[in-house]
């Protein structure tokens, strides 16, 4: 792609990310959550992808980092939901603690982000699993139908 | 008759997008379309769950700057959600073995890259 | 050990995905540690499966509520239906859960070998382990939209495994028809799924079998379910995908895959007896399953006949012995609300069926292996081409021999005590199935004599001198399944008391069922 295409690309993907992290973490009061702001940053990838060419975007993401950060991700998930098992599986057994702790009154309320237990660590894991495998998947695509593979 | 139609015209855009959808995979032998029809029926399942959650009058279930009046129930919502995510894994699955496929026979119609009969 | 059976139910589902998603990870330090431990995970998976069906067999239903205080709180101070995903754990449940925990650490042992030359072999395991989560997760959930999500979950790591091999065009061509008929079934699924929830604001099995009036829209609803189970499990008419599917993926997914066909088939009872139960037209959907069946057996058979790729003669074997499963349910079925009936041959109907599903994950599962053992050794699945294997692979000649009496139902290997159960019971349901269902075994038999004689017997073929026995773990993953087949056969009474007979008693009592949540205390 054009030399205007690429730098604006550049400058655009800052903005993805940051809007998709908000999306992310904002999960529990405002609409969004782990799959779709991972959803937001694949699609800015995919947006670098086509400005770049998918062999430029092999040289830095790639395979065995990918895989390392889609297994943490799903790693994150799993072990903060055992970690509850003292009472229940997937038990919240962050409310009232220090991390993300506080109680929100019932009722309308101007939303409070570190509320919610257990629930943003979750997002956040599912957000880095959603970012990892879709730019994965689109790259791993991209690249097989130029004739080489991943 | 018609006011029935036009009153439940979502439930009515369901039925019709099912009814395109099932053509699709009945009758079209490109693989590509396959894929796009297996798109449009799962697509008309999630309008049918995100319609059943509307009641009349109601404000959308979040705490957050909330106007008043009373809350639908978020699980329709939340089915809609889950069936979302599971179209784009299942999306991305078919597309990758449509390509291997293209790679292996060199045809995209389903009746030349069949090599299993009987 | 006694908080371990507590939460055992959720365990075995948690750690078969805990380590799918460590398998990369490990994987990318050492291939044997990697390999040990997923064998170990699944053999702690096998014996929290043994220990949770024998508490559930001696003091009634499990149920395990996800994220609540305690875990048999399903009904919360203040609300009158249950709230939050709860695990209902009965009879039928860890019946089933024992036939996935033994397939699946059999499947595991062998492909260690089998898969020795591949590469991605990390995401093999993952996918793996996610298929055997997704069947556990099915037969354990006690709401019907985890059921439809883990049924999706298996269908897709299914697909990815039946494709796993790229360089075969065939298992390309497997895993697109394999998804495209999860894709549609399960879409109808969901679509059923959210008719009940639009009539009863409930999505808990216990609590819609307890609210369940049988209007328009649930009789809409049931067609719809037992249409795209149906379609999962083989049934006829839409059971073309199963030849194409069994035939082409490797022999570890396809013992796997006839077990995620059996959870299909689970999901069918469930939603038969206990989501409905006696409010359904009876005679009506039982004569109709009947004749899913009976067809099944027909078309099973004849197509089996004339195959010359020994893995789409075993694939046709399944769909015949899925139809004989068939006729016993819906010869229970349409007999559930007369009680005499019921006593007298509706329960052992049940039970013919509901043995037969392990015998036939076993004795399937034998044969398919002794095909992915030919096929690892001398590269083709063609009858044409084999000869005088039984020379120097003796071993495998024997297992398959084994296998095929087996599935021919004859004395003294299990496939004869399940098959004369459906026999006597279905003959006073009425005499003809039980003569269509004697005929179907005796073409089987045939069949499967006519496949041992071509590859087995006769003058070793020169190309195929040097072959020679295949390695340790598939010869011990085989084995396994033998000395299960000898055992059950030899003590067939054992088992039907030890877990054939309390997954009846489960699967007819609805009553249980439903109290098990709806009367749950805190």
């Amino acid at each position: 792609m054009s030399k205007i295409v690429r730098t604006v690309a550049n400058q655009l993907m800052l903005f993805v990310l940051v809007f998709g992290l908000y999306v992310i973490m904002h999960g529990h009061v405002t609409p969004g959550g782990g799959f779709q702001g991972g959803a937001i940053i694949a699609s800015g990838v995919v947006m670098l992808i086509v400005a770049f060419g998918s062999g430029q975007i092999k040289k830095s993401l790639r395979e065995r980092r990918l895989a390392l950060v889609e297994s943490s991700g799903a790693l994150l998930f799993i072990l903060v939901a055992f970690f509850g098992i003292g009472t229940v599986f997937f038990y919240n057994f962050l409310v009232g603690s220090r991390i993300f702790g506080d109680i929100p009154p019932t009722g309308p309320n101007p939303g409070d982000v570190w509320t919610g237990g257990v629930i943003p660590l979750m997002n956040l894991a599912v957000g880095l699993k959603v970012i990892a495998g879709l730019s994965g998947a689109v790259l791993a695509l991209a690249l097989f139908s130029g004739g080489e593979e991943m | 008759m018609t006011e029935t139609i036009i009153g439940n015209f979502p439930l009515v855009a369901a039925v019709v997008l099912t009814g395109i959808g099932l053509y699709i995979l009945i009758f079209r032998r490109n693989l590509i379309k396959i894929v796009m029809g297996i798109t449009i029926l799962s697509s008309s399942v999630n309008l049918f769950l995100v319609t059943l959650g509307y009641r009349e009058g109601g404000i959308a279930p979040i705490y957050t700057d909330a106007p008043e009046g009373p809350m639908v129930l978020p699980v329709v919502q939340a089915l809609t959600l889950t069936n979302i995510v599971i179209a784009v894994a299942t999306s991305a699955l078919i597309l990758s073995l449509v390509i291997r496929i293209y790679r292996n026979t060199g045809s995209l119609d389903s009746k030349k890259s069949r090599r299993m009969k009987g | 050990m006694a908080t371990l059976i507590e939460h055992s139910s959720i365990l075995i589902i948690a750690v078969p995905l805990l380590i799918a998603f460590l398998t990369p990870l490990i994987g990318m330090a050492s291939k044997k540690a990697r390999n040990s431990v997923v064998v170990v995970g699944l053999a702690f998976v096998a014996f929290l499966v043994f220990a949770l069906a024998r508490d559930v067999i001696l003091n009634g239903i499990h149920i395990y509520t996800l994220g609540a205080t305690s875990p048999s709180l399903a009904i919360p101070e203040g609300t009158m239906v249950p709230v939050r995903i709860i695990l209902e754990v009965d009879g039928v449940s860890v019946f089933m859960g024992i036939v996935v925990a033994i397939v699946s650490l059999v499947a595991v042992i062998y492909s260690m070998s089998a898969m020795k030359g591949e590469t991605g072999q990390n995401r093999f395991y993952t996918l793996l382990l996610l298929m055997v989560a997704g069947t556990f997760g099915m037969v354990f959930t006690g709401d019907l939209f985890n059921l439809f999500v883990f049924l999706e979950i298996t269908s897709i790591s299914g697909a990815a495994l039946i494709a796993f091999r790229t360089k075969f065009a065939d298992s390309q061509e497997g895993g697109f028809k394999y998804i495209v008929v999860s894709a549609i079934a399960s879409l109808m699924v969901l679509f059923a799924i959210s008719l009940l929830y639009a009539q009863y604001n409930l999505l808990n099995i216990g609590a819609l079998a307890a609210a369940m009036q049988y209007t328009m829209l649930d009789r809409i609803a049931l067609v719809i379910l037992i249409a795209a189970f149906a379609m999962k499990l083989g049934g006829v008419p839409m059971h073309m995908w199963i030849s194409d599917t069994y035939s082409v993926a490797p022999v570890s997914i396809t013992v796997l895959l006839i077990t995620a066909s059996q959870a299909s088939m689970y999901a069918l009872m469930r939603i038969c007896f206990i989501l409905y139960g006696v409010t359904l037209d009876l005679a009506v959907v039982g004569w109709i399953v009947i004749a899913i069946g009976i067809l099944g057996m027909f078309i099973g058979v004849t197509m089996a006949v004339r195959q010359t790729d020994i893995t789409r003669l075993i694939a046709y074997n399944c769909v015949c012995e899925a139809g004989f499963m068939l006729v016993g349910l819906g010869v229970g079925l349409a007999v559930l609300g007369d009680l005499t009936a019921l006593r007298t041959y509706g329960t052992t109907a049940i039970s013919g069926a509901i043995f037969h599903m392990i015998n036939h994950a076993l004795f399937e599962g034998l044969l398919f292996l002794v095909a992915g053992a030919i096929f690892y050794r001398i590269g083709t699945r063609d009858i044409n081409q084999m000869g005088g294997l039984g020379h120097t692979m003796k071993f495998t000649a024997a297992f398959f021999l084994l296998g095929a009496l087996a599935s021919s139902g004859l004395p003294p290997f299990n496939g004869f005590a399940s098959k004369i159960l459906i026999y006597e019971s279905v003959y006073q349901f009425n005499p003809i199935l039980t003569i269509i269902g004697i005929l179907v075994s005796i073409i089987t038999l045939a069949v499967f004599v006519k496949a041992f004689f071509s590859a087995f017997t006769g003058a070793l073929l020169p190309k195929y001198k040097d072959i020679k026995e295949v390695p340790k773990t598939m010869i011990a993953a085989m084995t396994i399944f033998a000395v299960i087949i000898i055992i059950f056969g030899l003590f067939p009474g054992l088992i039907l008391d030890w877990i054939v007979r309390p997954a009846t008693d489960a699967l007819v009592d609805q009553a249980a069922y439903i109290n098990a949540i709806m009367g749950a205390i805190p």
